[in-house]
């Protein structure tokens, strides 16, 4: 049991008495208390003579009391090895230290720092895809210096691994189109449209769309985690030492699997999409056959060549940007969760604003 | 005598099938300093978390303060890992706070005490190693041995019985090095605190450790416990005083 009694003496002073464990179980039974006891007054003396033990709470308590009333106070009766412990801490030069208290800036300053860093920020990006660009090209004129192997594993886990989910997906999505444009169309009778409607739609946005959205999240976050986790243990500084391009020997790769793999992806998403919505059709009894006229008959090559495009370059983008927000990660495991996060929200962007741009220049070009 | 506060029994500690030391059997002393020395790569690291119940031991078993940890579950076990603090080799702080979190976190989930008795608690753990200054920086931000010396704060911050730590000094220059072992000493004598410290450190050794216990993968066992003087002097096996002599070995420099 730890407990504490104060003496008031003649002169006003006061002799503070601590008797007991002070670890942190006493300490923080008596800390409020002890506070309390002795706000406003001036007391000189703390009598630690029935004191049995004293751990780290205990000093914390003895210097908080000699902090808060440090002109000629004293502590008598410690153990020796325990004063000495206490006489290491200076009451007056305590717990300044230089980064802690966020200082307030002027707005003109945090404008000012603000604009700066995001200025950096865009800088860095340029640079990169300046960086990536050149290293691609430079890549591409010598594909021996490619590491294929690297590459094709990584478009294994990005492309191969990825057929379940996008299956199901696309599957899901051309069964509810269907489903959903049949029913308003049948009170024209006009069922057999959609067929037509579902292949412009798969081949032409949903398909490259939707394929992009999920690579994204899977491959976009993986590629940013992975590198991200490398630059925080200083595997980046270890390959550049050593010799090697970080672009070259790791975005390469990865921007090439991503242009490998998401076209591919992006003809099942058409097809199963496609084969969804032959399946609505069947309930609505029209034939597979008539349904597949349709679609043939409405969407054409260039459709099905413009969709791919798009898929190309939210290929490119999906993993360029990635391994640029991987790249970028400071440090800490929380930096790394940040730059997952930043690299699936900015992919999806590009993605979306990419393909707005593209729909534009379609139309321009009459495509 | 009292009974010792870790005693370790016939311990067998591996990776699945794969063991790394067998028939280990040792005891340390409430407030002794013991340090667990051996050929890099030879289970000291596994050896130490075995101890403190992160790994289960393939035979054998740990008791620390009579109580094996292994077989423990729920209160018993939080009882028994608020007995010891712990640092690891590679630092373990927690990357998104700041030093004074790091070392507050603890305490905070073990004790009642009031945010500023914490607080306080905190920076005076950080001025024993030397950290006042950088209370309020990432670990990002501090050098190696920085970082190194905060993992200790955060591992003392609620005064444990026993500390183990895991090559604290490896990355510290000779000046702040010799400064921990005498913080560490100062502990084991004012509190009695008991130490278990994995280290190379010849001049740490015989600074401060009471005892060491060598290890071997070779014969995967102790070769050699007791005072680290008496084995440099006295002990016939070669590696042993190689070790203490920091001597190469003769023909397998690197094996
Ligand atoms: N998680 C693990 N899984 C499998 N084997 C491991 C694992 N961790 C370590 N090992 C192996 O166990 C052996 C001992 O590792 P440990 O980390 O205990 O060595 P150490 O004695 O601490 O070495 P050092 O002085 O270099 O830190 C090594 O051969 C290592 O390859
Ligand atoms: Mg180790």
């Amino acid at each position: 049991m730890t407990t504490f009694t104060t003496h008031p003496s003649a002169d006003g002073h006061y002799t503070i008495t601590l008797s007991g464990r002070l670890d942190a179980t006493g300490v923080a039974a008596l800390w409020e208390p002890v506070h309390a006891a002795l706000s406003g007054e001036r007391i000189t003396v703390i009598d630690a003579s029935q004191v049995d033990y004293c751990d780290g709470a205990g000093l914390a308590l003895l210097f908080d009391l000699k902090r808060q009333n440090h002109r000629g106070i004293t502590v008598t009766g410690l153990a020796p090895d325990v004063a000495a412990l206490l006489a290491q801490f200076d009451p007056a030069g305590f717990g300044k230290d230089t980064a802690d208290a966020p200082t307030r800036v002027p707005l003109v300053t945090a404008i000012g720092r603000s604009v700066h860093s995001y200025a950096e920020h865009v800088t860095a990006q340029i640079e990169f895809l300046g960086a990536a660009t050149a290293a691609l090209g430079s890549a591409l004129r010598h594909p021996a210096s490619i590491r294929w192997k690297d590459a094709l594993l990584i478009a294994e886990r990005a492309g191969v691994d990825a057929l379940p989910i996008v299956a199901l997906i696309a599957f899901l999505m051309g069964l509810i189109i269907a489903f959903q444009s049949a029913i308003p169309l049948r009170q024209y009778g006009g069922e057999v449209f959609v067929g037509d409607l579902v292949g412009l739609s798969m081949l032409r946005e949903l398909g490259p769309l939707m394929t992009a959205i999920l690579i994204a999240g899977r491959s976009g976050a993986a590629f940013a985690a992975e590198l991200g986790t490398m630059k925080v243990n200083e595997e980046i500084n270890a390959l550049t030492t050593m010799g090697f391009d970080p672009i070259r020997f790791l975005v390469v790769t990865r921007v090439l699997a991503g242009l490998i793999v998401t076209p591919l992806l992006t003809i099942f998403a058409d097809l199963i999409g496609i084969l969804g919505g032959a399946l609505t059709m069947l309930t609505f009894s029209i034939p597979t056959r008539t349904y597949f006229t349709h679609v043939g008959a409405f969407a054409d090559t260039a459709d099905f060549l413009g969709g791919l495009a798009k898929s190309v370059v939210f290929g490119i983008l999906i993993a360029g940007i990635g391994c640029l927000k991987g790249l970028q990660t400071a440090s800490g495991a929380a930096a790394v969760g940040q730059a997952t996060t930043r690299a699936v929200v900015a992919a999806i962007i590009m993605i979306v604003v990419v393909d707005g741009l593209f729909a534009l220049i379609y139309f321009i070009l009459d495509v | 005598m009292a009974t010792p506060i870790i005693q370790v029994e016939n311990l067998r500690i591996g990776y699945g099938i794969h063991v790394l030391l067998d028939n280990l059997s040792f005891d340390v002393e409430q407030g002794e300093i013991l340090a667990i020395l051996g050929g890099s790569g030879c289970g000291k690291s596994t050896l130490m978390k075995n101890m403190i119940g992160l790994y289960t031991p393939l035979a054998g078993r740990v008791l620390i303060d009579g109580e094996d940890i292994a077989q423990a579950d729920g209160r018993q076990r939080r009882a028994i890992l608020r007995k010891f603090g712990v640092t690891y080799q590679m630092g373990a702080l927690f990357g998104s706070m700041s030093l004074l979190e790091n070392v507050r976190l603890p305490l905070e989930a073990h004790t009642d005490l009031p945010t500023e008795a914490i607080d306080l608690i905190a920076r005076m753990k950080l001025q024993m190693v030397g950290l006042a200054q950088a209370a309020g920086k990432i670990p990002a931000e501090l050098s190696g041995g920085m970082q190194k010396r905060a993992a200790i704060a955060r591992a003392m911050a609620l005064d444990p019985k026993i500390l183990f730590l895991d090559e604290p000094s490896a990355g510290l220059d000779p000046i702040t090095s010799a400064g921990l072992d005498q913080l560490i000493a100062t502990l084991a004598r004012t509190l009695g605190m008991t130490f278990v410290i994995v280290t190379h450190e010849l001049a740490s050794i015989f600074a401060i450790a009471d005892r060491v216990v060598m290890l071997d993968n070779q014969s995967k066992g102790i070769i050699a416990f007791g005072e680290p003087a008496q084995l440099r002097d006295q002990s016939d096996h070669p590696w042993v005083r190689q070790f203490f002599n920091r001597e190469p070995s003769s023909a397998d420099a690197f094996k």
